[in-house]
């Protein structure tokens, strides 16, 4: 056996540095806390690669499956014998795999922000708050029980929610802020309840005894039904709503595309590349559960995630702000991942699905933060978030120019690249057991590369913009994130997934089928040549079409009204007929009752206030005398 | 252990110190003095404490380190009343209590 122990670090170093920064950065030294943060984060890069390595290659392997090593554990609270909640590391290949994950993107991002933060107010504040959130996102991946996933889940959220109001005397960041956390906060109630009837049933917290497939939780834990379904289906339904608020699925998405009032590198690493999969990650790390003591949930995930694919690839068509398209393509993209997860099985060939969805949430985040990465450079040289005032940027910025195009040939599912291969993958899942998802995700493969390619002509080519000062290539620190990440997208499809990160453990056989490949590249280009003749120039063509189809395109813009249905539920209906009476019921009889305790208080103390002549000596003279005259009493009853 | 002078002598002693501090404390108006009487209540005390740690219990050391931390608590005692006593000053130009009465209802 392998000593895991060092993975301890991995969680201190964060947490230490955020202290650190956060207690100490802004007074001794503010302008080295960036180099502090980022190379705090490069030992926890070097620490998860050296994990990630012998825990793949070093370890043994029982039966062909790669087993799950608690590296260590500790109870952290302890209510009574058997009611505890712990602290620990789990590894297992998906919590390795999100360790790489967010270790390279945070890493990537934190070299990127000491260009981009370089002058802003609150550079050491940025950074102890990127400590925070790597902290809490690798807690999170590394929890071994649920409850340690959900405490690690509400410190995402709370990073998140500081990160996104980092600029906090802007309102619009602010509201963000707060909508961001309103939301995710609002489905995390769903997920605590979830957790407390899993956990109520099946008496454990543990990860390993709730999902061993063999065990009493998942063969047992049916229990009675409410509503025609199981207790462990209505669970894992309540725990599903917690990943579809983190992961930002319909109709729990509309705090996304405001988060992107976060400075972009933040952008790339929370709302891209890391804590937006937590979701997916949720799913599948309780897989075992989902597939096979709770079906019905599992098709509500594959659901949700078909839809909400679908919906945000329509709205990213039609949204200017470059940032925002990003982040319904993120949407859309996470929507893929559950849909795979949605669709899988567990074991065997059946398990595709779940090998696709961690497959694609592993080189989305490297494709997805190089995009956002290269949409920070361009909002740097451009100082405008909005496609309308670009154009014509190849010139200007080479370098992000040719990582862009990477990315977005990635994202189109263009070969050999890397997302070629792991929405092939996906792709494939859905055709072997949903047709009608399958033709859902095959038209939103379509759309990507269409409003991708729109976004990418619009920008560095269409027509020559004139700019005030002309846009300057980003600085080194921000180029070279760039193309680490640029070959990452590139490379990262021929790790062989199928070998290391399955749903069982064990290898599982898969090929590339042509018969959904090459359709899927197919549409992607087709999708590329539409968007090359509506933007690649300066034409009509693409208002002439947002004029014919008016009223969906407005619908679309407007993100279909969702926005505006949840105002309506809040302002119109919750606030008036729920807030306003309990409002009247507060102010007049809870607080008149305080009041009126108030009022008689003070009448008194007015009649006996006499007493108080503000002498210090005479009140020195009552409590002497009374002292002195205990003294006799007590004198004289001791007799 | 016999000095020749007996317990009593100590503990008059002590008690005729006790009162004047109380009377002064109770009767002057003047905030230093009123420090002053209040330190001669605590040294008596240190007085008792001594005297009856010597002749009761003359192999223990309790009441020696008790009246030490009551020596030392009287001075840091003494140095912020002193500050009060001169902020008091400053802001009302008299040290007289009677004056001093913002705080009454």
């Amino acid at each position: 056996m392998i000593n895991f122990n060092y993975t301890i670090w991995i969680l201190l170093i964060p947490f230490l540095m955020f202290i650190f920064l956060g207690l100490a950065g802004h007074k001794y030294f503010p302008k080295l806390s960036g180099i502090l943060g980022t190379s705090g984060l490069a030992i926890i890069t070097i620490l998860s690669y050296v994990t990630a390595y012998k825990y793949f290659f070093v370890s043994e392997k029982i039966e062909g499956a790669y087993q799950k090593i608690i590296a260590f554990n500790f109870t952290w609270l302890q209510f009574t014998d058997k009611l505890h909640i712990d602290i620990g590391a789990l590894l297992d290949p998906i919590s390795v795999m999100m360790l790489v994950v967010i270790s390279t993107v945070s890493l990537m991002v934190h070299i990127y922000s000491l260009g981009y933060m370089k002058d802003e107010k609150g550079f050491e504040r940025f950074f102890s708050f990127l400590s925070l959130f790597s902290f809490s996102m690798l807690g999170l991946v590394l929890a071994t029980n649920i409850f340690q996933m959900y405490i690690f889940w509400e410190l995402v959220g709370v990073s998140s929610f500081l990160l996104i109001g980092f600029y906090y005397q802007k309102p619009s960041a602010v509201r963000a802020s707060k909508k961001a956390f309103i939301v995710t906060r609002f489905a995390d109630a769903g997920f605590l309840i979830g957790i407390l009837i899993l956990s109520f049933n099946t008496k454990t917290f543990d990860f390993i005894s709730l999902t061993n497939p063999a065990g009493s939780a998942i063969t047992q834990g049916a229990g009675i039904g409410f509503l025609g379904l199981s207790i462990m289906t209505w669970s894992m339904i309540f725990v599903f709503m917690g990943g579809v608020g983190k992961s930002a699925m319909f109709p729990f998405h509309i705090w996304l595309p405001d988060a992107m009032e976060g400075p972009t590198p933040v952008s790339a690493l929370i709302h891209a590349a890391t804590m937006v999969v937590a979701g997916v990650y949720l799913v599948a790390r309780m897989f075992p559960i989902y597939a096979i003591a709770a079906p019905v949930a599992l098709n509500v995930v594959a659901y949700i995630g078909a839809f909400s694919s679908l919906f945000a690839a329509v709205i990213a068509c039609t949204q200017t702000d470059i940032k925002r398209v990003l982040a319904y393509s993120t949407m859309s993209q996470i929507g893929y991942m559950m849909l795979a997860l949605g669709v899988s099985g567990y074991g065997g060939h059946e398990g595709l699905g779940y090998m696709a969805s961690m497959f694609h949430l592993f080189t989305h985040a490297m494709f997805k933060a190089l995009l956002f990465l290269g949409a920070g450079a361009i909002i740097h040289a451009v100082h405008s978030n909005y496609m309308t005032d670009m154009g014509g940027l190849r010139k200007y910025l080479p370098v992000t120019h040719i990582t862009f195009l990477i990315a977005c040939l990635t994202i189109a599912g263009i070969p050999p690249l890397s997302g070629f291969f792991s929405k092939d993958e996906i792709l494939a899942a859905a055709f072997h057991s949903n047709k009608i998802l399958f033709a859902v995700e095959y038209a939103v493969a379509g759309l990507t590369a269409f409003y991708m390619f729109r976004l990418y002509f619009s920008v560095f080519w269409g027509r020559d913009t004139h700019y005030h000062h002309t846009p300057q290539e980003a600085p080194a620190t921000m180029t070279i994130p760039l193309i680490v990440l640029a070959i990452g997208s590139v490379v990262t499809g021929f790790i062989p997934f199928n070998k290391l990160v399955t749903s069982d453990g064990k290898i599982l056989e898969s090929e590339l089928e042509l018969a959904v490949a090459i359709p899927s590249v197919l549409i992607g280009l087709l999708g590329i040549g539409i968007a090359y003749v509506m933007y690649r120039k300066e034409n009509s063509i693409s208002d002439k079409l947002a004029a014919r189809f008016k009223y969906s395109y407005k619908w679309a813009f407007n993100k279909f009204y969702i926005d505006e249905v949840y105002l309506f539920v809040t302002k119109k209906i919750i606030f008036r007929y729920i807030s306003e009476p309990v409002a009247w019921f507060d102010r007049h009889i809870v607080d008149a009752t305080m009041n009126g305790i108030a009022a008689v208080t003070q009448s008194v103390s007015f009649r006996i206030r006499g007493f108080q002549s503000g002498q210090l000596q005479k009140y020195a003279f009552v409590f002497i005398t009374g002292a002195i005259m205990l003294v006799i009493l007590l004198i004289y009853m001791w007799k | 252990m016999n000095t020749g002078i007996p317990l009593q002598y100590f503990l008059i002693l002590a008690t005729v110190m006790f009162f004047a501090g109380i009377y002064g404390f109770l009767t002057r108006r003047n905030l230093i003095t009123i420090l002053m009487s209040v330190e001669l209540i605590l040294n008596s005390v240190n007085i008792n404490f001594l005297a009856f740690n010597r002749y009761l219990y003359p192999h223990k050391l309790e009441g020696m380190f008790f009246s030490l931390f009551i020596i030392a608590v009287a001075a840091s005692e003494a140095a912020v009343a002193i500050a009060i006593i001169i902020n008091i000053y400053r802001r009302f130009t008299t040290i007289n209590v009677e004056d001093v009465n913002e705080m009454k209802y």
